[in-house]
Formats: C-alpha cells, structure tokens, sequence
C-alpha cells in the first residue's frame, strides 16, 4: 500500500525540522571534506565556539536577540499573507527614535525611565518606516515586497546622510553617532545576573534578550489570543472572507505592516543601547534579511523562531571560530551552512515528509502487531 | 471509431461500450472508489447518480485517464483497455465535456475544435479539414454552430455544444458529460437533452454525471447510483423513482420536498427603491430595482448565474456600496454616501449566507470553532473577556455542532477537512444563531448532499415561520420553487417579473429567467 499518513504532530514539529538540519549538515560537512579538512572536527569547533567556551554562548544569545527580532517582524506579516524584505531599512531608521528619545529626555530623567522610553521609541519609528508600504499595499495595490525593498534602500540612504552629517560625532572619522548616555545603556547581562550574584563570562549579551523573551510572547497573545490577531490571520487566509466578515482589510494589512515594522525596530534596543553603545553604520548587518529564514524556518511561531534564532545565532558565533581555527575555512562557510539550511528547511521542507511519515506508519504497526 | 469490433469478437461482452471491473481508487487514506463494476451498454445513456463526493468525478477522471486505478480491470468494446492518459482515452474512443469549459474564449470556434489536430506546421490543410468535419458532425447531429464565431461571444448553451463537437470529432464514441447542467438554463437543458438523443441515436454512448434527480428521470436508459465511493445500486430508469435514487444516494429515507405551511407576512422588513451598481468596468450590473420583502415570507430569486444575484447580495449585506438609488433595510436607510459595513448589517440583525463558501464564508485553513465566530469575533461569542475565550468558543462551537448535526462533532478539525454539506452546515449554524431579523441566503445548497439539503430548507422555513424575511437567490429552479412565497426573476441586473410562488413553473420561470416576461401576469 502506497498510503502515505499526514505526520504526527510531534514529527512534523520536531523529527522533520531535525532531519531537514542534519541533511544540511551533511552536505556541508561533504564540502568540507572535499577541501581537505575533517568536517567531525570542523563541526565540534563550531558547536564548541558557539557554547563551551567562556562567554562563547553570550555572543551566540547576542546574536540571537537580533534574529529573534527580526525572525518576529517577518513572522507578523506574513500571518496577514504580507512579506516584509524591509526588516533590515526598519530595525535601521529605528535608532532615529532612541536618538530622538536619548536628546529630549537623557538630559534630566534617571536610566531606567529613559530605557523604558527609548524601546517604545525604536518600536515606533520601526513601525512609522513600514507604514508607507503598508499603506500603498492596503490603498493602492502597491506590492509590499516591492516597496519595502524600495525603502530599505532609503533607509540605507537616510542613514548614510546622517550619520555622515547631521548625527556625525564631532572629529570622527567614521560616520558614527556620539557614544550614548550612560543612563541610556542597557546593562549588560553578567551585569544583571551580579545583581542577584550569580557570576557568567563577560559576552555583549545585554537586557534586550530579555526584550525579546518579552516580545515573543507579545506575539503569541496578539496573534493566538487577541480580536485583532484572529483579524489579521483571517486577512492572511482569505481576504474575501474577511471583507465578508466586515473586517477592514486595509487598515487590518497597514496595522500589521507597522506591528511587524515596530518588532524590527526593537533590533536597534539591542545594537544601540546593548552593544554599540552609539548608531554606526551598517549595524543591521543582514538580520533583517536572515529574519526571513528565521521566520520560515520557525513556522511563524515564537518557539520555532526561538529555536531558529539560536541555530543562525550559534551559526554565526561558531562560524567566526570556524575560520579562526582552520587555515582554508573562511567565514563564507557559514553562508554556505546558511544556504543549506534555508534550502533544507525551507525550500525542501518538506521533502523528508513521505519517506518519513512511512517509517512511523511502519514502526506503530509493528508496535500495534506486536501487543 | 472501431466498430468492426462487433463482428470480430462474438461474445456477450462486446454488447457493452464500456465495462468495469473491481476498479478501486485511493488518495491517502480516502479510498475514493471501492470495487466499481459497471457495465454500459452500446447507444444508450447511462446516468451516474451520487451525491458529492461519492467518487463519481475520480471514476469519470480514471476512465478518462486523469488518474489511473489502483487495481482493477477496463474493457472497451469487450476488449482490455489500458488508459494511462487522456491521449488513450482519445484514441479509444473516449471523450469528455468538463463541468468548467476547457475552451479558449479568443479563439474561434474552429480554432477551438482544431485543437490538437492542428495537421502540420501550416494551419491551412487542419483548417479545411476541421471544417468540412464540423459541418459534416453539425448535420448529423443538427448542431449547427458558425465555425468563425468567437467563444467568447457564445452563450453558454453553444460554448458546451463546441465542447461536444471537439470530443466528437476526435471520434469519440463513449462521451463523458460532468454535470453539464449545472450552468443551463432550463431551456438550454432541455436542448441539451435533444442533442443527447440524436447522438443516441447514431450510436454514441453517453455516462451523464449529476446529482440532480430530475435530469437522470427525464433522458436516462439506465442508472448507476454511487455512495461513498461504492457503486450502490443499477437501476433501468423506467423501472425506478426519484425517491428510491434519493434513499440509495444517501443511504436513509429523505424528503425531496419540504413541507412548508401558509407564509405569513408581516411588516416590511427590506424595501428596494431604484437599486443601481456599476461594474469596476463601468457595466451596469444593477439597474433600477425595486421590491420588498416582509417579515414571515421567503423572497425567491431566481436567474441565470451571473445576472446580478451577486452584488445584489452584496450590496444588501454591506460589502458593496449602491450607486444608485437606496434601500430600507430594518430600519436604517441605505444609499451611495451611507458609511456601512458588514458588521454593521450583522448587528443590524441581518444574516448573510453567501453563494461560495470557500471564497467568503469559511477561512477553509481554520478550525471549525474559529469559523463559527467569523463575523462575530466583535460579540459575546468569542466570550467577554478582553482576549478571546477559546474555550467559549470551542463549547459555543461544540453546541452549534449538535444543534446542526454537524458532522465530525470536531470543533478543532480546520473547515476543508468536512464535507461540502458540513461545511455549509457551519455557516449556516453561524449565520442562524443570532437569530436574524432578515437572512440573505445564496445558493444555500450548491454543492451539498441530498440529505443536507433537506436539513437546511427545513431550517429556511423554521426561520421564515419565526417571523424573519429571507430572500433566497438561487439557480436551482426546483429550491427556488419549492422554498419561496414570491419570485422575482432577474435578467441582466433587471427584474423582468416577480411572480407568486403558487403560480411558478420551471417553463414559465425557464423563459422569465432568458428575459422574456409575456406571461408573467398570468
């Protein structure tokens, strides 16, 4: 019998994302061989630099704060059926809003007002960049994928004149912006864990992984929970059935491009008060890109994109040790593990699911026949 | 095209065109078709009778080589046919009328029918030659259609007749028609019906797919009855009734027509004055009606598909604005520069179930529970707290279920997952439970089983004699006669005539329906 069941939900959640991992690894781990170096060692010097070593898995949650962020923005719109490709002009403009807050208020209110301030200001500014293609996709049929690539390029632009202009510190060289307030810093995490003395290895990792944490559940209740979530995935499923159901697409499609813009501004809390300390160019560095694959790889969910978050993030912690340890690895190596894995677990998700579904069918008969 | 056949093998079995042996189909789990044996005779009209989803459309697809059987045998002419593909089929005499048209609407006629028979890199020879065969096959079978016609410029009773002529000409001899009234009126049926007989005539076999009993009584030889995927039953048509049909298609005894006592109308709850629309394009879609309906009386609409039944529908339940004219709609008066939406009308007290479920009814991805609240995500269904009370809304869900015979009784199993009558049924459990002041219904049984449909006009009726208004748009003759206390026919967005349900006919109402309205103060 040729009967292929739907997988159990726990495979379909868990066993075939693993599997879809280990092909990818697979396949990297050929290339590796292929170049002369064992792919066994290679992959233990990268599990190695992205946990074990000290300090090692504050860079790794570092980078998966920025995934997280952007991995949710992606994953907002698309439950409205949107593709936001402008995470990355998004979460760049949105240093704009912690700039303005840190000018107007640093001056006289204590640290924790002002952060609390500044986040909500990135969200914003985040959400003020993706409410133009919002609204020419909800007014004028304009393609969000379109403009919000349109305004990455105008984000980049905007940033450039700024931080080479206006913002420019005074002297510097480079296009950066002055070092922010100290009441305007995020506390980094071994300082946070002091307080309550538990003692880690000194990494970036700073509160805004807890932001994120925050923010992943903010996702969950608005999008599982809420009337206005249940709007926006009725838009994303079926736009004439929503409009039959008198909800008003439009303003459902713009309300949800300015959610998913305002996630993507979080991404500056963390670059600018966490880490850099200042706006400096480029610091978006394609998370709002890999966002995507975060989001598809995460099944728009906040624990799949949790768990994809932190695989991208140990991926680009332990590629750096990649090319550190070994002569002929260079970083392009974990574009290429990248590469797979998006291609495994996105493009080809599916494609372990018959072969799969098979095995379980077989192995329950077994167990069904053996009782 | 073999028809030597006859003379070569003697045996019984050449007597049939077509028979089948054991044939057995599965997707996934669902086994679509489960030991199928038919056998039909040469020159004769076959009906296959089964309500959807009782596998007729994967039968007719295996026979036509759209999908191959799992197991079991084909014989053509008494001979052992493999059918891998439509090309097969074609050679092996076989051809199909899709319920959807397959014809290119720029192309001409001719063009049409020289489809695949092009002769050649030049056109010309295929041309001449497609043409004397069309003259030769509309002759024959009186089918006269102008070969340089433009489809696009065809009703839809002459776009099925080139549909015919293109299977025919490839010299079929068994022709498949899926449903093929589904889009007729009933004088194109009933011209159907005559083509059919000639082609019986000259010999063609013809397997008519339909679930209308009606079709298979009045141009039916034999009749073979499908049930879940199973063949249930063969019956000679002169020696059975709609009834027993109707008791093997659904496997119980159902009542093909509704008791339904005296209307009794009340205060006018929607009064139409001067409605007119435009088209995106500038067409008018709606022009100039007026008409009531009151509280108590079911207000029957009937017309071709595609004559303004829609955004009228539309436009009473708020999802189009008019362009002309106003109407009063339990109390709020509605014209082009009224602000309305949907939700609006909803908590208005106005229901709406619309014509196509899966476009706007149902979000087919989400679980049932999520459905039942859809349009009502505002109200207390979803529960009163701040977020959505899942758990109200899966009982709340769970309670339409039994309330409706909703089959599975499974408030998380996402909407594409039931059947068409089940899925109906959601909706209409949705759109009855707040018990509407005025219900705009649109074909509330397309698509659904024999059983449901008597289910859900028993519901129509209860809601009418509660003392709520319903207009009922439909193109089943037979739902809009059985059901409505008042008929407004429309042609081409107008009115031609509106008439007592007492004194509708299917002919009268057939030439109503083209835009004839002689006879309509009879």
């Amino acid at each position: 019998m040729s009967n292929v069941k739907p997988l159990p939900r726990w495979a379909d959640l868990l066993l075939l994302p693993l599997i879809n991992l280990c092909a990818a690894f697979f396949i990297c781990g050929i290339v590796v061989w292929m170049i002369g170096e064992n792919p066994i060692e290679a992959l233990s010097v990268m599990i190695k630099g992205a946990f074990y070593y000290p300090g090692s898995l504050g860079y790794t949650l570092n980078y998966t704060t920025n995934f997280m962020f952007t991995g949710l923005a992606v994953a907002t719109a698309f439950h409205a059926g949107l593709f936001n490709i402008g995470g990355e002009g998004q979460a760049y403009v949105s240093s704009l809003g912690i700039v303005f807050v840190i000018a107007v208020f640093a001056p006289f209110l204590p640290a924790l007002l002002v952060i609390l301030l500044c986040i909500p200001a990135a969200a914003i500014m985040g959400g003020v960049w993706a409410f133009i293609p919002g609204y020419l996709q909800a007014k004028r049929g304009s393609h969000v994928v379109i403009t919000t690539i349109m305004f990455n390029f105008l984000a980049f632009a905007l940033m450039v004149w700024l931080l080479a202009g206006p913002l420019l510190e005074r002297g510097q060289q480079s296009p950066q912006t002055p070092k922010i307030p100290d009441n305007a810093i995020l506390p980094k995490m071994e300082t946070a864990l002091g307080w309550f003395g538990m003692d880690i290895a000194s990494s970036p990792l700073n509160l805004s992984f807890i932001v994120a944490l925050v923010a992943s559940f903010i996702f969950w209740i608005l999008i599982w929970k809420t009337r206005l979530g249940y709007q926006i995935r009725t838009v994303g499923k079926n736009q004439d059935a929503a409009h039959y159901a008198g909800i008003n697409v439009s303003r459902i499609i713009i309300i949800t491009m300015m959610i998913s813009g305002a996630f993507a501004g979080l991404l500056a809390v963390n670059a600018v008060m966490g880490v850099q300390h200042r706006v400096v160019l480029n610091y978006t560095a394609g998370y709002g890109f890999t966002g995507i694959a975060v989001a598809l790889m995460g099944r728009n969910h906040p624990i799949g994109i949790f768990f994809a978050s932190l695989l991208f993030g140990a991926l680009f912690q332990g590629g750096a040790e990649l090319d550190f340890e070994f002569q002929s690895i260079t970083r392009d190596m974990v574009l290429l593990i990248q590469g797979m894995i998006i291609l495994f677990s996105g493009a080809l998700a599916y494609m372990f699911s018959p072969s799969l579904s098979r095995v379980i069918t077989g192995l329950s008969r077994k167990e069904a026949s053996h009782d | 095209m073999t028809a030597s056949s006859n003379t070569t093998s003697g045996e019984s079995a050449a007597s049939f065109a077509l028979e089948l042996q054991k044939i057995s189909k599965s997707f996934g789990l669902v086994q679509a078709n489960k030991d199928i044996d038919l056998r039909i005779e040469k020159g004769t009209i076959h009906g296959i009778i089964g309500e959807n989803g009782a596998g007729k459309s994967t039968l007719m697809n295996i026979l036509y080589g759209l999908h191959r059987a799992d197991s079991g045998d084909m014989f053509i002419d008494g001979k052992p046919a493999k059918i891998k593909g439509s090309a097969d089929a074609l050679s092996l005499g076989i051809g199909m009328v899709h319920q959807h048209f397959m014809l290119i609407p720029r192309f001409t006629v001719l063009e049409n029918v020289m489809l695949g028979s092009e002769g050649g890199a030049l056109l010309g020879a295929g041309r001449v030659a497609t043409a004397q065969r069309l003259q030769e096959l509309g002759q024959t079978f009186d089918m006269v259609v102008d070969p340089d016609a433009l489809v696009s410029d065809l009703n839809v009773g002459m776009r099925q007749r080139v549909e015919i002529l293109k299977a025919l000409k490839s010299g079929a001899n068994i022709l498949i028609l899926d449903e093929p009234t589904g889009v007729l009126t009933p004088q194109e049926a009933t011209q159907l019906f005559e083509i059919l007989d000639k082609l019986r005539d000259n010999g063609v076999t013809v397997l008519l797919i339909t679930h209308k009993l009606a079709e298979i009584m009045a141009i039916t030889d034999n009749v073979s009855i499908m049930r879940r995927g199973e063949m249930v039953g063969h019956r000679k048509t002169s020696e059975t009734n709609p009834q027993e049909l109707a008791e093997l298609m659904v496997g119980r005894e159902v009542l093909l027509n509704v008791e339904k006592p005296e209307a009794n109308p009340s205060d006018v709850a929607l009064s139409v004055s001067g409605l007119g629309c435009y088209s995106s394009r500038g067409h008018k879609i709606l022009d100039n009606l007026n008409f009531e309906v009151r509280a108590g009386e079911i207000l029957g609409i009937a017309g071709v598909s595609g004559n303004g039944q829609t955004p009228l529908m539309e436009v009473l339940a708020g999802m189009r604005k008019p362009d002309e004219g106003q109407f009063e709609i339990l109390g709020t008066t509605i014209t082009a520069d009224t602000h309305v939406t949907p939700s609006d009308m909803r908590a208005n007290g106005i229901g709406h179930i619309p014509e196509d479920r899966h476009k706007h009814g149902l979000v087919l991805e989400f679980e049932a529970y999520e459905n039942m609240v859809l349009g009502f995500h505002d109200t207390s269904v979803t529960g009163e707290k701040r977020l959505m009370d899942r758990k109200h809304m899966i009982a709340h869900c769970a309670e339409r279920m039994e309330e409706y015979d909703i089959r599975p009784r499974a408030p998380h199993l996402p909407a594409k997952n039931f059947s068409g009558g089940n899925q109906q049924k959601i909706v209409v459990a949705r759109e009855m439970y707040e018990n509407p002041k005025l219900l705009i219904v649109g074909e509330p049984t397309r698509g659904v089983d024999v059983g449901a449909i008597e289910f859900i006009h028993k519901q129509l009726i209860a809601l009418r004699d509660q003392g709520c208004a319903v207009v009922l748009v439909s193109v089943e003759l037979d739902e809009i006669m059985g059901l409505s206390d008042r008929i407004m026919v429309m042609n081409k967005g107008e009115e031609v005539a509106t008439i007592s349900g007492a004194d509708a006919d299917a002919q009268k109402l057939g030439l109503m329906m083209a835009g004839i309205s002689e006879g309509a103060g009879a």
